[in-house]
């Protein structure tokens, strides 16, 4: 439970020493309660407080980390209901079912399969992180063979804690997330994963044997878990998902504040569906989604979706200032310039993609800000951006001509462009990009 | 002691509006959607197909133009279609009209949407092509044409309510009134609609959704906090029903329309397409909606076999959905 400014102050030392750079130890407090500062700045705190500072200042859904390299992901770490609250941390990991029946070679074609979706947006990639491997007798030779054959992190599957063992030492430094632990094996699940430093995860057969769970298997020193409900519906997974988020956020409930693993794979046959499922998912709160199988169909939306919802809404995604050439423009190519919000950019370079015209796209610095916003805030003024074609971009050495294209929304700025730009014909492009083939079919550089 | 969901009390809820002359209701949530553990859902969200008023040409996307072969360029026989697919309703989007194409008149925009009507028996969305004047000239000629009949006509907005608006409202028509991803604005348009004396009930809230990929987030975030306005702040000028033109936004995307065998990362192209529609749909069916218009009949087919299940409860078969290939990668 979250202390007050002055339940903390009770537990401070109350010197008035400073140390902290605050100069009392009740605005010290009062910044602790706020989130602005930190325990470790006051170095005389008894221990006892300490402990219970750090109790209650501990996030309400424990992040944490599951696999390794590029691949590593965190699961928890929420603070908010509704994205527009603050914004959503850690983006769902999605994973592949791997059977430890299937043979190593079988095995291995898979995950380099799964490994090479991959793609590159706003200068992030978007992949699937993860395999989750399921068996028991061959589970660690299976879940070796997908280390050894692709950089996507684990989770292993097996109610066995002997198999468990076995295959999370063939994965050391790997950081599996290993389970599942329920009330028949929990005990021997933990001591393997307390030997290994892995984090764990539970399945129960509901809610309230959750709390059962995380219980036990914090006496038994395990800290780092996550919470398969054991929902196999499409509704209970999601109200589940839905309860937990509210156990941990609302009512501060210890023993729900983790984050999720479900199983769109055992709710559903179908892949078409379990990506139906798993978007529900992505949306409501889940940690991790499995499914049956990979691929491009089934998880490029998965990704889409997952990079739209965890985006923070308080910071604009940005392309990078320069130039972007598209199909394969020359000397004699059009050239477009527009701001460095990534919708922009990304709608702008498509259709001008798509209407196969070779020309040279300008991205200037907008600060994030839409065409309209941008030049509404001064960011796409006609100096700045006569300036930035001229001197910055270095378009002048890759074009013959002097024309340069702005969008429509921007027409304001092309008399102040052209005084920045003497001999330069400044041209008004549409001011929706779906306007933009016809423009260039028609259009013709000076 | 057992597990106790912590619950909202809601104050509000969004107006049941009744479309067509055959009074489908939608709306009439009082809880967030799907959580009928703290409030009652009594409609489940509706499923519109879009048609068009023209064959597409060359620019459609493929995997649509083979779902409605033989239909396309007869918005009658493409009507008939969509309501066999399943569409509660059908969205006829009036593309012949656009000034940047082919620029056509009042009497072909009337024309079709009497084919439309003359085709099916369910409510019909009739939508122009967001060009302030085009949109005036059309719709309100369909509005005085088809008096009565409740169409479900748009985009309205700020710049044009006032005309179609007293159309809408001397005819009996429901509005669509788009705004640009923002509450405030969705507020504002809604306020001037219903000082022309539009009824709370015939009016359907756009608030001009984003494609997958390319800015869903922010009509996402719009949705819930206009949801939140609605039913925890009980704002009665907040409380229509969502619509999501949403297939047409999936479709016209780069990913949509690139070949299986040109980029076999990204997978299959129908079942890729397919399921960029149905991953945005699930996605807006959290965020609020009411009324999504689809472009792809199989994408309809598991959203509401979803929103089925998501409803009522139970397991979800596969009654013979897409059966998507695995790609394999050189
Ligand atoms: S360092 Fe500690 S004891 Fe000193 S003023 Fe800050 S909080 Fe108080």
């Amino acid at each position: 439970m979250a202390l007050t400014g002055i339940q903390i102050f009770k537990l401070l030392p109350g010197t008035n020493c400073k140390k902290c750079g605050s100069p009392t130890c009740l605005a010290f407090a009062m910044n602790l309660a706020s989130g602005k500062a930190e325990l470790e700045k006051c170095p005389d705190v008894s221990d006892e407080s300490r402990e219970k500072l750090s109790a209650a200042s501990a996030p309400p859904i424990r992040p944490v980390t599951v696999g390794y390299g590029d691949t590593a992901f965190k699961v928890g770490g929420e603070t908010v209901q509704y994205r527009h609250e603050k914004t959503f941390f850690n983006p769902t990991a999605i994973g592949g079912l791997i059977e430890d029946t299937l043979s190593p070679g079988d095995i291995a074609a898979k995950v380099k399969r799964w490994q090479a979706l991959q793609y590159n947006r706003v200068g992030l990639n978007l992949r699937p992180e993860l395999a989750i491997v399921k068996g028991g007798a061959n589970l660690a030779a299976a879940a070796k063979a997908v280390v050894d054959n692709s950089d996507l992190s684990v989770i292993l599957y097996s109610e066995d804690a002997g198999a468990l063992k076995a295959a999370t030492e063939a994965l050391a430094g790997k950081n599996p997330l290993i389970g599942p632990a329920t009330v028949a094996n929990y005990k021997d699940v933990a001591a393997v994963a307390v030997a290994a430093k892995v984090p764990v995860w539970l399945k129960a057969k509901d809610l309230d044997e959750v709390a059962v769970l995380t219980k036990g298997l914090n006496e038994a020193g395990v800290k780092d878990l996550v919470i398969d409900t054991g929902a196999r519906t499409p509704k209970k997974v999601v109200q589940d998902s839905v309860a937990l988020r509210r156990a941990a956020l609302v009512a501060q409930n210890r023993d729900y504040g983790y984050g999720t693993i479900t199983f769109p794979n055992e709710i559903t046959d179908s892949l078409a569906l379990q990506v139906a499922v798993a978007a529900s998912l992505v949306a409501k709160y889940a940690g991790i989604v499995v499914l049956s199988d990979l691929d491009g169909a089934v998880v490029f939306p998965l990704l889409l979706q997952r990079l739209n919802i965890f985006t923070d809404p308080q910071r604009p995604m940005t392309q990078t200032e320069g130039i972007y050439p598209i199909n394969d423009p020359d000397e004699n190519s059009p050239v477009l310039v527009t701001t460095n919000f990534s919708l922009t950019y990304f709608i702008v370079s498509g259709e001008v993609e798509a209407s196969r015209v070779p020309s040279w796209l300008l991205i200037k610095d907008s600060e994030g800000l839409s065409v309209l916003t941008a030049w509404a805030a001064g960011k796409f003024s006609g100096d700045d951006v006569g300036q930035f074609i001229l001197k910055r971009s270095g378009i002048v050495d890759k074009i013959k001509h002097k024309s340069v294209i702005i969008p429509g929304y921007a027409a304001a700025i092309s008399g102040d462009m052209e005084e920045e730009l003497p001999g330069w014909k400044v041209a008004i492009g549409p001011r929706e990009a779906a306007h933009l083939t016809k423009f260039l079919k028609e259009f013709k550089v000076e | 002691m057992a597990f106790q969901v912590s619950t909202i009390k809601y104050s509000g809820k969004i107006n049941v509006t009744p479309l067509g002359a055959q009074k489908i209701e939608l709306g009439g949530q009082a809880a967030f959607p799907f959580y009928d553990f703290e409030g009652s859902l009594p409609h489940k969200t509706k499923l519109a197909l879009q048609i068009w008023d023209i064959d597409p040409g060359e620019g459609y996307s493929a995997p649509l133009a083979e779902a409605y072969k033989g239909a396309l360029g007869d918005p009658g026989t493409w009507a008939k279609k969509a309501v066999e697919y399943g569409a509660d309703i059908v969205c006829l989007c009036l593309k012949s009209t656009d000034p940047n194409d082919q620029n056509a008149g009042a009497a072909e925009a009337v024309a079709a949407t009497q084919k439309v009507l003359d085709a099916v028996d369910v409510p019909v969305i009739v939508f122009g092509v967001d060009n302030k004047d085009k949109d005036i000239e059309t719709l309100s000629a369909i509005c005085e044409k088809f008096a009565g009949k409740n169409l479900i006509v748009g985009p309205i907005t700020d710049k044009n309510y006032k005309q179609i608006g007293a159309q809408a409202l001397a005819y009996g028509h429901t509005v669509i009134a788009r705004s640009p991803i923002d509450v405030n604005l969705a507020k504002q348009l809604n306020i001037l609609l219903m000082d022309l004396g539009i009824k709370a009930d015939k009016i359907l809230i756009d608030p001009n959704t984003g494609g997958l990929g390319y800015g869903m987030e922010y009509c996402y975030s719009v949705m819930e906090r206009l949801q939140a306005a609605a039913l925890l702040q009980a704002d009665d000028k907040l409380q229509q029903p969502i619509i999501n033109m949403l297939g047409e936004e999936i479709w016209k995307t780069k990913e949509a329309n690139q070949k299986t065998e040109d980029v076999p990362t990204l997978g299959d192209q129908v079942s890729r397409g397919v399921l960029m529609e149905v991953t945005e749909a699930v996605s807006l069916l959290f965020a609020g909606t009411s009324l999504l218009v689809m472009s792809h009949p199989e994408s309809l087919k598991i959203v509401r076999s979803f929103i089925d299940k998501e409803t009522d409860g139970g397991d979800l078969k596969d009654e013979g959905f897409i059966k998507v290939p695995i790609t394999p990668i050189a």
